[in-house]
């Protein structure tokens, strides 16, 4: 059936309502992390053999030409020596990456008539070729599945290993096949592929836990509170106390992720690149190094990729030795922060992503890291305010909490662990319950996204805690802004506890952690 | 001009044509006295090359000190100096908002007078007749390490705090460490300081202690011998400690290492016949080397400002006003004996045995009532 009379094609019925359109087979390009439908259009032509591709491709669009070209010939089919012309469809969109090829390839096939162009209606093809015809892994299958169950599209071909991730989506068939020739046999409904396993969420989460840790109770304490009113978090201590360690333990104990919000960060960890197994059940850890870019933290690039800050929605951004990063890249986090989300414009677009994280920085307490120990400490004044001051500002300001980790001693290494991950899990998951219910209208889902005025409609004190937090203002240990934010985190502590009110205890727990003021001690610490 | 020595300014004030120091007037600078800050001003990189014994050279008239540092420019520098212009100076103060004082005048700080070289001139930032009148109140100088260490800073503000209660005011130099730490505890007890600075007191040296700057001026008064706009080089840090001696009736060193300047602002007390006084510290510390060194020397044991004013006023005559804060007990007792023993967080409050988040909560109580201080994420030190 594939070598069928050329004569014939012509005057097919797909080519009738366009006239000099041979076939069209649907696929995705990835727009930032959403996928947007393209349409692969082939007209075979009378002329000098030659084959162009137009419609805003980059460089490994232009270079399908010969993937495509030795898959089709490798594959046992016939390659058309004729003018051949591909266009990529709607054309301002711009398209990267080789996973275009699978569906140019079947549009050719059908456009020179080796395959029936009725059969790929309502067929879209994703996956990028090799020269010996075979259907190569490629990034981001489940957005475009996502993008194929949103046009209707009901059927998808997509690489074998993508097709568990791919199958994810509900109400499309997804044909995962490992070669061209396959590809073509799931098109025509010749030969179909086995059905794809589909990998769902797992209660446990895996990853490191906090049984693991020894001592540490305070930092652990404080990971709790972080956790279950979504506080940033400063972890400031000397060089090797575990706080990269004790940071890598913060997604295990938060709410597990939601079946919709899982297939989310699925899907921005499959258009990086970097999960190709079914749904994630961990919330992402991400930790860039201090040499990172602006664009590489929160997004950007020509065309726009999705940066660290997106990588990890939903889960931690863990920024260690923050005092070396660049000072505009760390400047870069305000609005993502802010917003849950980042805007990155590139001349007439705007791409938004989504950068709903929890940021955990790790520093040391000055440059040489004994800040504190007379004998050992080696800093200046000016040497500690040239460090603080490369922190300072915006970003300090949006983390409510200030936690010290200290080497362990000999004997807490030598206790069994206080608590484990899934117990932590547990009590933070309730915690964010009653935020949720008493938040429920405000727009803001939990304590630490409260703004001013949700602190003050919803941080009900009792009359004790009203009475410490007046004096920590009037003695000048809080600011403004720092008493805002300690009335949010003892109202986390105070969901923790299941306090009604906010108790003394509460307020008082959370000032011994409240962050350094703008005029606080850091600098004049020696 | 040898015979314009601040030593003999009374017969000079004769024949000051200003007439400034008239009883009613406010005190106002003459001409002669003017030209001093500005050769010095002039001379600024030349007396850097003698910046060892600044002390000495200082207490040359204006044409020996020119012979004697500017080397080839000194005929130069000669000449420039005779066709200096008063008026300048007078009207660059003025737009600085500075006030002044020359030793000419009879109002001039009866203490600081007895320094050899004393300052012909004193530029004020802030009130100058309430700085006068300071200076007559006893102010006491509370001078260490620009690296002290966090006790070291608390035992400064302690000392301030309580001598400003007292009424005594506190004299220091507002560099980083013990210096700033002392006005920091005077302004907490609202009471006024005094800083000597290097360069123009209208600007902040070092500039990161602007905030301090701000609130001394406003209490108290920052005054310095050189005038608006005048360049800050090293000598003028070395020169500077003989203002802070020749201003204090007492001098105390706080925490200084062997080479600390403050040593050399004790010295110069010493010199002048005031009292002397310092902290005992660690003997293995090196903060410690220049006020144990001090105190083997004979100098007065300061523990607390009760020991000043039992110094400078006889034991039992006047005391300094009690203790405000509450009392401690129980718990919070244990948790500041746990944290003054030098303990970190976690062992203190192990060591007394409270539940964590118990023990954090007992440290912000100690922290509101004013026994201990935040110093970074979960470090304290305690208010003695």
């Amino acid at each position: 059936m594939h070598s069928c009379c050329k004569a014939t094609h012509t005057c097919n019925t797909f080519a009738r309502n366009v006239v000099a359109v041979l076939a069209r087979v649907t696929t995705f390009a990835i727009d930032g992390i959403d996928p947007r439908e393209v349409s692969v259009e082939v007209d075979i032509r009378s002329g000098l053999p030659s084959f162009s591709i137009v419609g805003l491709g980059d460089t490994a669009v232009r270079e399908s030409r010969e993937r495509v070209r030795s898959a089709i010939l490798n594959s046992g089919f016939e390659f058309p020596q004729r003018r051949i012309t591909v266009n990529l469809a709607p054309a301002f969109l711009r398209k990267v990456g080789p996973g275009f090829d699978a569906a140019m390839a079947l549009a050719l096939l059908a456009a020179s008539g080796q395959l029936p162009p009725v059969d790929l209606v309502g067929v879209a093809a994703f996956g990028e070729l090799s020269l010996s015809g075979g259907l190569r892994d490629c990034a981001g299958a489940l957005a475009v599945a996502e993008g194929a169950h949103r046009s209707g599209i009901p059927r998808l071909i997509v690489p074998r290993e993508r097709a568990a991730e791919a199958a994810l989506v509900d109400g499309i068939v997804v044909l995962g096949v490992s070669d061209l020739r396959a590809a073509a046999d799931a098109a025509t409904g010749a030969r179909l592929p086995p059905e794809p396993v589909r990998r769902e969420l797992r209660s446990s989460t895996g990853g490191p836990d906090l049984a693991d840790v020894r001592g540490h109770e305070l930092p652990i304490l404080a990971l709790q509170i972080a956790a279950a009113g979504s506080h940033n978090v400063l972890l400031e201590g000397p060089p090797g106390t575990g706080k990269t360690m004790l940071a890598r333990r913060l997604p295990s104990i938060l709410p597990l992720l939601a079946r919709s919000q899982a297939l989310e960060v699925t899907r921005i960890h499959s258009i990086a690149g970097l999960h190709a197994n079914g749904l994630l059940s961990t919330r992402p850890f991400r930790a860039p190094h201090h040499t990172i870019s602006a664009a590489g933290l929160v997004g950007g690039g020509v065309p726009p990729r999705p940066g660290e800050a997106t990588l990890a929605h939903r889960g931690v951004l863990f920024l260690d030795e923050l005092s070396e990063f660049n000072r505009p890249t760390l400047e870069a986090l305000r609005q993502p922060l802010e917003d849950g989300e980042v805007a990155i414009v590139r001349g007439q677009r705007t791409l938004t992503l989504p950068t709903r994280f929890m940021l955990v920085g790790a520093t040391n307490p000055c440059p040489c890291g004994f800040a504190g120990d007379a004998m050992r400490c080696t800093c200046t004044e000016s040497d500690l305010r040239r460090h603080w001051r490369r922190l300072s500002g915006p970003l300090l300001d949006r983390m409510d909490l200030l936690v010290d980790v200290q080497r362990p001693t000999e004997s807490a290494l030598r206790a069994p662990p206080a608590l484990d991950s899934e117990t932590a899990r547990a009590r933070v998951s309730e915690a964010r319950d009653r935020q949720l219910a008493r938040l429920r209208g405000s727009g803001a889902t939990c304590n630490g996204e409260m703004d001013s005025r949700q602190v003050r409609d919803h941080v009900r004190l009792a009359s004790g805690a009203e009475e410490a937090i007046s004096r920590a203002y009037a003695s000048g240990v809080l600011s403004a802004r720092g008493r805002h934010r300690v009335l949010r985190v003892a109202r986390t502590i105070a969901d923790l506890e299941s306090h009604e009110r906010v108790l003394e205890s509460d307020i008082l727990l959370a000032l011994s952690m409240r962050q350094r003021g703008t005029r606080d001690e850091g600098r004049r610490a020696a | 001009m040898s015979a314009h020595d601040p030593g003999t300014s009374r017969r000079m004030s004769a024949h000051d044509p200003d007439r400034s120091h008239r009883r009613a007037a406010p005190p106002s600078a003459c001409d002669r006295c003017l030209a001093r800050p500005w050769l010095l001003s002039r001379l600024s990189a030349h007396l850097d090359r003698v910046r060892g014994r600044i002390q000495e050279v200082l207490t040359l008239g204006d044409e020996q000190l020119v012979e004697a540092v500017a080397g080839r420019d000194a005929d130069r520098i000669a000449r420039e100096r005779d066709a200096f212009d008063p008026r300048v100076s007078r009207e660059r103060a003025a737009a600085a908002g500075l006030q002044s004082i020359c030793c000419c005048s009879p109002r001039y700080p009866r203490r600081l007078r007895s320094v050899a070289g004393a300052p012909t001139m004193l530029f004020v930032t802030g009130e100058l007749v309430s700085f006068l009148e300071l200076c007559e109140a006893d102010p006491v100088a509370i001078v260490g390490s620009r690296r002290a260490s966090s006790y070291g800073l608390e035992v400064a503000r302690s000392l301030g705090r309580e001598l400003g209660r007292a009424g005594l005011p506190v004299i220091s130099g507002m560099a980083i460490g013990v210096d700033a730490a002392a006005h920091e505890g005077a302004i907490e007890a609202q009471a006024p300081t005094i800083a000597v600075l290097p360069g123009s007191p209208d600007r902040p040296t070092p500039a990161s202690k602007r905030a301090l700057h701000r609130s001394i001026v406003s209490g108290g008064a920052a005054l310095s011998e050189a005038g608006p706009g005048s360049q800050v080089r090293p000598w003028c840090f070395t020169a500077r400690n003989r203002v802070v001696a020749g201003l204090a009736a007492m001098t105390v060193v706080v925490e200084a290492s062997e080479r600390s300047g403050a040593l050399l602002t004790a010295r110069i007390a010493g010199e002048l016949g005031r009292r002397v006084g310092a902290v005992p510290g660690r003997v293995d510390s090196p903060n410690a080397t220049g006020p144990n060194g001090l105190l083997a020397g004979g100098a007065t044991v300061v523990r607390s400002a009760q020991d000043i004013v039992d110094s400078l006023y006889g034991a039992g005559r006047v005391t300094v006003a009690a203790d405000q804060r509450p009392a401690l007990s129980g718990e919070g007792r244990r948790v500041y004996e746990a944290l003054a023993a030098g303990g970190d967080v976690a062992s203190a409050l192990a060591g007394v045995g409270v539940a964590l988040s118990r023990g954090l909560a007992i440290l912000s109580e100690l922290e509101l009532a004013g026994h201990i201080r935040r110093i970074g994420a979960g470090r304290y030190a305690v208010i003695p």
